[in-house]
């Protein structure tokens, strides 16, 4: 049992944030804090790709002469997969910043229960 | 030339997305002009690349010449040629639609617009054209950019809805990163057709079972499979008539399209990927019914197409889900057939309420004198989505119901037909008022208030289809679809 702790302890990290940040994005009523929530969530996703990438005692992918065992480097390939997905995280959260802006000029609030009670009226 | 069709189709729209905005600044007259073209332009290269690779089997294109599986490449194959003509087809109807005027007003503001729209097209076109896990993935999150902004522009309501869809949106894209990232670590490469082949291998692995749940449940969010149709109906109903228009006809439809082509062209047909198909069909049974009995409910015409569309995403997952050759094509027909249907739906809605300010179906008394030709298409698309033939949409559920008979599916081919019993009455609920019921009395006889001809040809050119494609069923059937099967079931 320790075992499948201590050894995915990476994967542990990933899956626990990856849960906060689903319960953030559900549970929060305040839409500021869904949005933070929703980057916990990203950055999950991109903690586990990073600790697919690892290797024990490997250094960084970059050529060291005389070295040319592959198994000595990381995986470069995950690092520039979440390159592309950090950036679609910053756009969907430059985005979603001028949706709440356009909110709370609209609405003065960002609680999302008193959203809905003023568009009720 | 045709060994570049593949990447012209997404990289033509992609940079007239960046073009015209700079268009409009100098010359507004112009931006529309561009825009249309460029969509024009890539319907021409789609049809071009379809018709190809009937002829001479898939186009495979390296982008920057990396070689798979290490680089990315583009596939068109009938599916996803077919895919991208139908997309193409829907956007250049809707960029004519919505005008040279488009949101409001000022040059600027629908040069936005226009470069929005184009980028959601490119983002759904890359989806449909790519073999490649990761790259669907960055396609995925450039329509879905889009179609934010694009859905949030119709005041505040829709804003409202937007931030909500966002966030589930995100949701789903993260579960079909995390599910990409299983299935990278269990095969070591991104490619589809690579990832397909060293699949077999790890068939019983745990973690495979894992990847395909992440990667199903995050597409049927973006598809709008009930019970995740949450973020659909307020995202429909409060957006500009062009956008939701589009978004209605084509984006659940792409993301069906890669569970499709996930479930039948990735994952081995045996394991996890079988289960997880069979539970999608209880679910879609579910869906069909649902997604009825909530429209029936609905005052709001915009808001009952929106559930008609969660029942609709039933049936084009249940034929995938029943897997007989005559239940996918019933599935693929539905799936190319709704698109047109509801996309001709929603532009007649949405231009009613842009010229009467009504969208209550109640308030629809009379509205077939007022608006005789947009009523008629109405009347049409309506038709075929009950399913009444020479239609569109009586060929797809013929074949979706053989499929079920065929798989002696029998509680599926109950849900079918009473789906299309309930599809009668919210359908005709509209017609009544429509036609037979008068306006009260003491208003006179409201004018004649038919649309402008660049919001009723487009109207009028997808209600054609709906019949045109409606009679040559065979031929697209025979010559397409049958194509578009995966391998095992292919003739």
């Amino acid at each position: 049992m320790w075992e499948n702790v201590s050894g995915y302890l990476n994967y542990w990290l990933a899956a626990v944030l990856l849960l906060i940040g689903l319960y953030g994005m559900l549970g929060q009523p305040n839409l500021v804090k869904k949005l933070m929530a929703m980057n916990i969530l990203q950055v999950a996703a991109i903690l586990f790709f990073i600790a697919l990438a690892e290797k024990t005692g490997a250094t960084a992918p970059i050529e060291v002469k005389g070295l040319h065992d592959v198994g000595a480097y990381v995986n470069p390939l995950p690092h520039a997969l979440m390159l592309t997905a950090i950036v679609v995280g910053v756009s969907t959260t430059g985005v979603a910043l001028a949706l709440l802006i356009r909110i709370h000029r609209h609405f003065g609030t960002l609680e999302e229960p008193e959203i809905l009670e003023r568009m009720r009226l | 030339m045709t060994a570049h069709l593949p990447v012209l189709i997404v990289v033509l729209p992609l940079a007239a997305a960046v073009a015209v905005p700079l268009v409009a600044l100098a010359f507004p007259k112009a931006a529309f002009a561009v825009a249309c073209l460029a969509l024009a332009a890539a319907g021409v290269a789609s049809c071009a690349a379809l018709s190809h690779v009937l002829a001479h089997g898939t186009l495979r294109y390296e982008l920057g010449g990396w070689a798979p599986p290490w680089g990315i490449e583009y596939v068109v194959d009938p599916l996803s040629g077919g895919m991208g003509a139908l997309i193409t087809l829907i956007a250049v109807c809707v960029v004519v639609y919505a005008g040279p005027r488009a949101n409001g007003g000022s040059a600027a503001r629908s040069g936005m617009f226009h470069s929005l729209f184009l980028l959601l097209v490119t983002g759904l076109l890359g989806i449909v054209l790519t073999g490649d896990m990761f790259n669907l993935y960055v396609f995925l999150e450039i329509s879905s950019l889009a179609a934010y902004a694009l859905l949030a522009s119709g005041g505040i309501r829709g804003t409202v809805a937007t931030f909500r869809y966002l966030i589930v949106g995100t949701i789903a894209a993260t579960f079909y990163l995390l599910g990409t990232g299983y299935l990278y670590a269990l095969t070591g490469t991104l490619n589809m057709a690579d990832m397909a082949a060293r699949l077999t291998a790890v068939v019983d692995a745990r973690a495979y079972g894992v990847a395909v749940v992440l990667t199903v449940i995050g597409l049927a969010i973006k598809a709008a499979l009930f019970p995740l149709h949450g973020w659909l109906p307020d995202a429909y109903t409060y957006a500009p008539a062009p956008v939701t228009g589009f978004i209605a006809a084509v984006m659940a439809k792409v993301s069906a399209y890669a569970l499709f082509r996930v479930l039948y062209f990735v994952t081995p047909a045996e394991g996890a990927s079988a289960q997880a198909l069979m539970l999608l069909g209880w679910v879609s049974v579910i869906a069909v019914l649902a997604g009825s009995i909530l429209a029936m409910a609905q005052q709001d015409i915009r808001r009952m197409l929106a559930y008609s569309s969660v029942g609709q995403m039933g049936y084009i997952v249940l034929g995938f889900a029943l897997g007989t050759p005559a239940a996918l094509i019933g599935a693929l027909l539905h799936l190319f057939g709704h698109a047109v249907m509801k996309g001709c739906l929603f532009l007649v809605v949405g231009g009613i309420q842009w010229r009467t300010g009504i969208y209550k179906i109640s308030d629809y008394a009379g509205m077939g004198r007022r608006m005789p030709l947009t009523m008629a298409a109405f009347v049409v698309a309506a038709l075929a989505m009950i399913g009444l033939p020479p239609t569109l949409g009586f060929f797809s559920k013929w074949y979706l119901l053989s499929g079920a008979v065929e798989a002696r599916a029998w509680l599926f081919v109950a849900a079918l037909v009473l789906s299309s019993l309930l599809g009668i009455v919210y359908f005709f609920r509209v017609f009544e008022f429509a036609y037979l019921k008068t306006p009260e009395a003491g208003q006179g006889t409201p004018p004649r208030q038919e649309l402008p001809l660049h919001m009723l040809a487009p109207i009028l050119v997808l209600t054609a289809a709906v019949l045109v494609f409606g009679l040559l069923n065979q031929q697209v059937v025979g010559g397409i679809i049958r194509h578009a099967l995966p391998g095992a079931l292919a003739p």
